[in-house]
């Protein structure tokens, strides 16, 4: 019930938007935040579930990579810049068609997940990459692929200059077209860019909670304006951190610096598909020989959904075995609010990592039943658009 | 009957010999929702300051203090299967547990209604 301190904590565009709503602010990430507004974590992530729920998530780190010296073919561009940040990655960047986005992850050469982060082709412009990292990283990250352009290319932070929001949810769809008409014609992981209030905003459709949504990258001078916009459609609430955890935890989706860090491996972390065919072939992305390897099953640890009789068991909760023996730890775990029950993403070797494999977790000293359940615990509704036939 | 107050946050209303031990109103705002209440086992012989109860919100886990010393002699069991109750009614239908009451004294040292009010403020 610590009191939350000010001090160097960054605000976001929607500062004024938080307290207004009465957000209840936290420092995270560097930035004051809101983790719930006054009807409370359960209430809202349900509202997400249900109808439309709308996120500030300003801290994290969305960028621009643009080729310095384009050539004006537009293919021959994006193999250039592609083949910047592809030496970083295991995602094949090269070939995204325009507008398409992939998530990949950042490599270390013993191959640990330095982030996970979004990597976009522009839908209009060769050469142009579009790359959303996190918050925590994003310092690291930056000047990581800087180096990596050397002069070839010029990474631009839209961090200070931008807000970025996220509308998620079944109903987020029609508010968004409601804004931006044409959004409702984008696929799951595209990007376009649209007119609002005189200016450009990039609208991906992509999130974090496993429902249909987009992240809106929107310029500060109008964010407040859109905010507010989203918000005067009756759809829609707004959603603190709270509720954006225990949604995408929910979602079995990572969150970097719990279930991810530099030691954990792609295939380790359940993120083979991360790992794109034509860079596995080719073995030339960071940390190769050691993901291949556990790629063909050399691999200690794994990681596991939970299903939690009892008390939730938190991040640092011992995974044991059906005899009480230790075999891994919980890296991120909490209630579900969709299921009514607690579920805990962790690391156990692979001999325990089948579904149905009966385990316990150790609460506060005690053993309690928890099963291994397929990811994602809530089934994703991300919205595919139709094969072109 | 009196209700004293812990600057953790607990309430324990005296009733005779026995303490009727939770959370107050601000305590469960401050928490959010409440998913579930790790009781104490009836009987239990708890010292003040004692970890008595875990009450867990979706985000995190926080332990309940014993407010005086004393043994465990009826918990809410209701708690278990609608935790929100704490949430709904911390007062009354929100009650964690029973203690009959070893030493009278230690009440003295816990917060009359007015203090907690300035505490909270």
């Amino acid at each position: 019930m610590a009191e939350t301190s000010p001090t160097n904590l960054k605000t976001t565009p929607l500062y004024e938007q938080h307290l207004a709503a009465n957000g209840r602010m936290v420092p995270f990430g560097g930035y004051s935040l809101p983790v719930q507004y006054p009807s409370g974590i359960m209430t809202e992530h349900k509202w997400c579930r249900e109808h439309a729920g709308l996120f500030d998530v300003s801290h994290m780190g969305p960028s621009f990579l643009l080729l310095n010296n384009p050539s004006g073919d537009a293919e021959a561009d994006h193999a250039a810049v592609a083949a910047i940040i592809e030496p970083l990655i295991c995602g094949d960047i090269a070939g995204l068609k325009p507008g398409q986005i992939r998530y990949t992850l950042l490599l270390n050469e013993t191959g640990g997940v330095i982030d996970d982060l979004m990597v976009g082709r522009s839908p209009l412009v060769g050469g142009a990459l579009y790359v959303v990292v996190n918050a925590g990283t994003k310092d690291g990250d930056f000047a990581r692929i800087e180096a990596a352009a050397g002069d070839k290319a010029k990474l631009t932070r839209a961090d200070a200059d931008n807000a970025l929001l996220a509308l998620q949810g079944p109903e987020a769809v029609a508010v968004m077209t409601a804004l931006a008409p044409g959004a409702e014609r984008l696929g799951f992981m595209q990007y376009a860019s649209f007119d609002f209030a005189g200016e450009k905003i990039t609208v991906a459709r992509s999130g974090y909670t496993g429902e249909d949504g987009f992240e809106i990258l929107v310029p500060n001078a109008v964010a407040a304006t859109l905010w507010d916009a989203l918000l005067a459609d009756e759809r829609v609430k707004p959603i603190g951190l709270g509720a954006r955890d225990s949604l995408r935890l929910e979602a079995g989706l990572p969150l970097y610096g719990h279930d991810l860090d530099d030691t954990i491996s792609p295939i380790e972390a359940g993120l083979g598909f991360a790992v794109s065919k034509r860079r596995r072939e080719a073995a030339d992305f960071p940390g190769a020989a050691r993901i291949l390897a556990e790629r063909e099953g050399k691999l200690s640890r794994i990681r596991v959904g939970l299903i939690v009789e009892g008390a939730p068991a938190r991040e640092g909760a011992e995974i044991l075995d059906a005899s009480g023996t230790a075999i891994g730890v919980v890296t991120s775990g909490g209630f579900a609010p969709s299921l009514g029950k607690a579920i805990a993403l962790g690391f156990v070797p692979p001999a325990y990592a089948e579904h149905g494999s009966k385990l316990q977790v150790s609460v506060r000293g005690r053993a309690q039943p928890a099963e291994v359940v397929p990811t994602p615990f809530v089934p994703h509704r991300y919205f595919r658009q139709p094969k072109a036939s | 009957m009196t209700t004293k107050f812990t600057p953790d946050h607990e309430y324990i209303r005296v009733e005779g010999s026995t303490g009727i031990v939770g959370i107050t109103p601000f305590a469960q705002e401050a928490l959010g929702d409440i998913v579930f209440v790790e009781l104490p086992a009836v009987g239990k012989v708890l010292k003040k300051g004692d970890e008595a109860a875990v009450v867990e919100s979706v985000k995190a886990a926080s332990e309940i203090y014993a407010p005086v010393s004393g043994t465990v002699t009826a918990i809410n069991e209701e708690l278990t299967v609608n935790p929100g109750l704490i949430n709904a009614d911390p007062e009354a239908g929100g009650w964690i547990y029973k203690i009959a009451i070893a030493d009278a004294a230690d009440l003295d040292g816990l917060l009359d209604s007015d203090a907690y009010a300035e505490l909270t403020l």
